[in-house]
């Protein structure tokens, strides 16, 4: 069976959230990792979860990416193994140099805590192999750093590398600016790295894995990433 | 070894929209500062820190500015060494 890491820094605050969903939902084997451990042997995947690592102090994600386990989540990524950053976990990976851009001021400045409509740009990325192109999937958001920039030259190869992965959109999986709820260039809420395996994304499928919580459309997501190491 | 003074000004690259500036520019206006026509938030550190020379602290400051105190991707920095 698969076994998942999820990293905890000082100040995470979602991994109880990645946990749940991966071992009491989908009964896998995960176990939470702490940011001060060394080595990531024996995972078949990494996960950053939501939070404010190290107090996002200096810039979100800034301090954490000089975290011991650091090393091997980076090792992880050049083994081709799927690292998945979720909200503060895809600004750690940012900071880490693991995915192109950088997250600044939500265009609005408040913190946005909703539902978004997200459309699949790509199944390729281990997140949404499960998916099909252009569905639109309900999930909340919960940040107040999440306006996506990259410069023209890395915003082009994004695109042109097919590595965005969900963009936000209405309903009907339009674009919009009225469904950009931070200001994200090019409406993108996920990229992946170059080679697919390293994701990131601001939308919390850890707080939508099921009906109750008000959609259960991050289960198509985490069940993507199940099937990926499967 | 030497101790010298560093300040760090780190800034959004003029390419790079500032939400907070513009926020605070409109803020200013509100209170009657009409004048103003842009605002740029950026953030200043101080350090002090031991060195063999004055090279040798101002490579080590730009290193750290590069490394961690500024975000390459949005953000320049400039450096001012004093002993």
């Amino acid at each position: 069976m698969p076994r998942f890491a999820i990293v905890v820094f000082p100040g995470s605050n979602c991994e109880g959230d990645v946990l749940y969903a991966l071992r009491e939902v989908l009964g896998q084997e995960a176990v939470l990792v702490w940011h001060k451990e060394t080595s990531l042997a024996g995972y078949d995947a990494a996960l950053l979860p939501g939070g404010f690592a190290h107090g996002d102090y200096l810039r979100p994600g800034a301090i954490a990416r000089f975290s011991p386990i650091m090393g091997s989540v980076i090792s992880m990524a050049e083994e081709g193994k799927p690292v998945i950053g979720i909200c503060n976990g895809f600004q750690v990976l940012m900071e880490a140099g693991l995915l192109p851009g950088a997250m600044l001021r939500n265009k609005t400045l408040r913190y946005v805590c909703r539902y978004v409509n997200l459309r699949v740009e790509t199944t390729t990325s281990p997140l949404t192999r499960e998916c099909r192109k252009g569905d639109v999937l309900r999930i909340p958001i919960g940040h107040a750093d999440g306006n996506f920039y990259a410069d023209p030259a890395d915003l082009e190869e994004l695109e042109r590398g097919g590595q965005v992965m969900l963009r936000y959109s209405t309903p009907a999986g339009e674009l919009a600016d009225e469904a950009n709820p931070n200001g994200s260039l090019n409406h993108i809420a996920g990229i992946t790295n170059k080679e697919g395996n390293v994701v990131g994304l601001m939308p919390h499928l850890d707080r939508s894995y099921q009906p109750e919580l008000g959609s259960d459309h991050g289960l198509r997501l985490f069940g993507s990433l199940v099937a990926s190491v499967s | 070894m030497k101790v010298f003074r560093a300040k760090v000004f780190v800034r959004l690259k003029p390419s790079v929209h500032d939400p907070q500036g513009e926020t605070i520019r409109g803020a200013l206006a509100t209170l009657g500062y009409q004048g103003v026509q842009e605002v740029r938030q950026g953030k200043y550190f101080e350090m002090a820190l031991e060195a063999a020379s004055r090279e040798e602290a101002e490579a080590s400051v730009r290193e750290m500015a590069n490394r961690v105190l500024s975000n390459p991707v949005i953000e320049t920095f400039e450096v001012e060494l004093t002993e």
